[in-house]
């Protein structure tokens, strides 16, 4: 059965769940079935330092460029059938973005297509204005102030809720492009949109908000990663999800008609339970939502409704998303092969922390790394029963610190281990493991009366 | 009472969350459900990732879903662009609690459908 599409209701899909997310998502969405808008989310938490080092060098670029390759595919889907498209692919340079988008409708000749861009989410630029303003921005972790690594940030970003992007909707927009947004808020500004909820509308809000985190990393919720996995049929094509909305807050999850994978209580509440934290508040700057509120019915073959979500009062902040530079790190592998595959991975550790000391270079506990890949490191300490000796070890060594010369000295001494080790070891495809950087990850709490957000429109 | 692992009454899902993990057990029956609340403490979850996390583990509950939420405070190796690991996010952390075994009741397991 496919979605139902009715005065009364709005069809909204996500179609990536992450930077990297197949690109067969989208292209399908807008192709198999009906759609009212289309979210696309491309920012991770590091995605926005490594950004910021894309605009230093060049600045047209700094912004998720595989969007503008989807847009030039899709384009003719989205005109013909007007699906509206929300992303944040604007990353740190959304105007960058948005011209590159209005270069592709041109190229197609489109005329009258709008597109807007978000703004207001980078405040890199305004650090010491906030600190200056007596906002501290302290770690929510560590508690330390940001002022303690303030020479080494390299990117803060507000998480902006929902109602920019509903504005940007109602100036006419086409295509939305937003920089650093709450990932459910790409779901809840079209249903914000459409329907025309207000700040306060607490219940309707955390409605939205919770159907923005069913669908927000794809098909996670339609059969991906699903724990009884041999009960997903046709993985290869699996549907990517929709949220069939309704005014009252109430909505379906659902999948188009033909596509692989499934949508079921079970999928969706694999969906609910990730990265949850506290299940009875969820934090957007929009709401606070209530996931023990709401109940869960299958009501037909790929359709879980979803009713009763309860929210509470919005708090005075936004999060913000600072990256700071952390240090420096260095991982590599070699696979051994049996026999003695085990015994032989750990001589070969044993080998390369010795020859490093004896140069003079020694890592401590928490700076260096040591796996044996396929005896268990992904459930280090957990019994598995029936366990046989692996009849071969891929052995990954790493090590991190402040230093960067020490963590480059690493990488040289894996190889060696081919000709000067035990035999049978391979796999040193890839050459020398090169020390790349660490990216410091700094969550934080701004009032939301220094944060100014700017919606404006385009036209190609 | 029969030794049975968690995968027999329950299914999970798991991802990181700062420098810790999230890891949701999803009962597969409203009796497993009510079993696990009793039987599947932070203490005995932490106890089971005593390899794995460094920190502690805080429990929360969601009967509507019938799932059950684990922090685990210190999982990741620093998480993040700072992780060494291989499993840096955590995503196997879910498949790593199913394999805990469990004293499970007839009458637990008689309500609840087999994976």
């Amino acid at each position: 059965m496919q979605p139902k599409r009715s005065k009364d209701s709005v069809l909204v899909a996500n179609g990536q769940g992450f930077w990297g997310d197949s690109i067969l998502g989208p292209v399908r969405l807008v192709k198999e079935g009906p759609l009212d808008y289309l979210t696309l989310d491309y920012l991770a938490e590091v995605t926005m330092s490594i950004m910021q080092k894309l605009r230093q060098r060049r600045p047209d670029q700094g912004y998720a460029t595989d969007f503008v390759r989807l847009i030039d595919r899709i384009l003719p889907d989205l005109v013909a059938k007007g699906i509206k498209v929300v992303a944040n692919a604007g990353g740190v340079n959304p105007h960058a973005c948005k011209d590159a988008v209005l270069a592709v409708i041109r190229k197609h000749g489109y005329t009258g297509v709008k597109v807007a861009v978000v703004e207001g989410d980078d405040v890199l630029a305004d650090l010491d204005r906030l600190i200056g303003a007596g906002e501290a921005l302290r770690n929510m972790d560590t508690g330390a102030p940001l002022a303690s690594v303030r020479e080494r940030v390299t990117s803060a970003n507000v998480y902006l809720g929902a109602f920019p992007i509903a504005e940007a909707l109602g100036q006419g927009a086409q295509i939305v492009i937003t920089g650093r947004g709450t990932d459910p808020g790409l779901v809840l500004g079209p249903l914000i949109h459409e329907f025309g909820w207000q700040p306060g509308d607490w219940d309707r809000l955390a409605a939205g908000t919770v159907a923005g985190h069913i669908v927000e990393c794809g098909a996670q919720c339609t059969g991906g990663n699903y724990t009884d996995w041999r009960k997903v049929e046709n993985m290869a094509l699996i549907g990517y999800p929709i949220v069939e909305a309704r005014a009252d807050g109430s909505f379906v999850i659902t999948k188009h008609a033909g596509t692989g994978g499934m949508v079921n209580r079970d999928t969706v509440v694999h969906q609910l339970a990730y990265e949850m934290g506290d299940p009875a508040a969820y934090i957007t700057p929009d709401v606070i939502a209530d996931f023990t509120s709401f109940e869960l019915v299958e009501e037909g073959p790929d359709r879980v409704r979803v009713s009763g979500v309860r929210g509470k009062p919005a708090t005075p902040t936004y999060k913000v998303s600072a990256s700071y530079q952390d240090g420096w790190k260095s991982v590599g592998q070699l696979t051994i092969s049996g026999p003695d595959a085990l015994e032989k991975a750990q001589l070969c550790a044993r080998v390369v922390w010795e020859r490093l000391a004896y140069d003079g270079f020694t890592y401590g506990p928490d700076e260096r790394l040591e796996e044996y890949v396929g005896a268990n490191v992904c459930h280090r300490g957990v019994a598995v029963p029936g366990a046989a000796e692996p009849t071969e070890v891929v052995l990954r060594l790493g090590v991190k610190g402040p230093d960067h010369a020490k963590v480059e000295r690493f990488g040289t001494e894996l190889v060696p281990l081919v000709t000067s080790g035990p035999p049978g070891v391979t796999g040193f495809a890839g050459g020398r493991p090169k020390a790349t950087e660490i990216i410091g990850y700094w969550p934080a709490l701004v009032s939301k009366t220094l944060i100014t957000t700017r919606v404006s429109t385009f036209e190609a | 009472m029969t030794v049975v692992a968690l995968h027999r009454i329950a299914a999970a899902r798991s991802g990181d969350k700062g420098e810790g993990s999230n890891v949701g057990v999803i009962a597969r029956s409203e009796a497993a459900y009510r079993f696990l609340v009793g039987a599947l403490t932070a203490d005995k979850v932490r106890a089971h990732f005593a390899g794995i996390n460094h920190g502690g583990v805080v429990r929360f509950e969601a009967p509507n879903m019938r799932v059950l939420n684990f922090l685990l405070e210190d999982s990741l190796g620093g998480g993040g662009s700072a992780s060494l690991l291989t499993d840096a996010q955590g995503k196997t952390h879910g498949l790593a609690l199913l394999r805990m075994t469990l004293d499970v009741p007839a009458d637990v397991l008689a309500a609840t459908p087999a994976p």
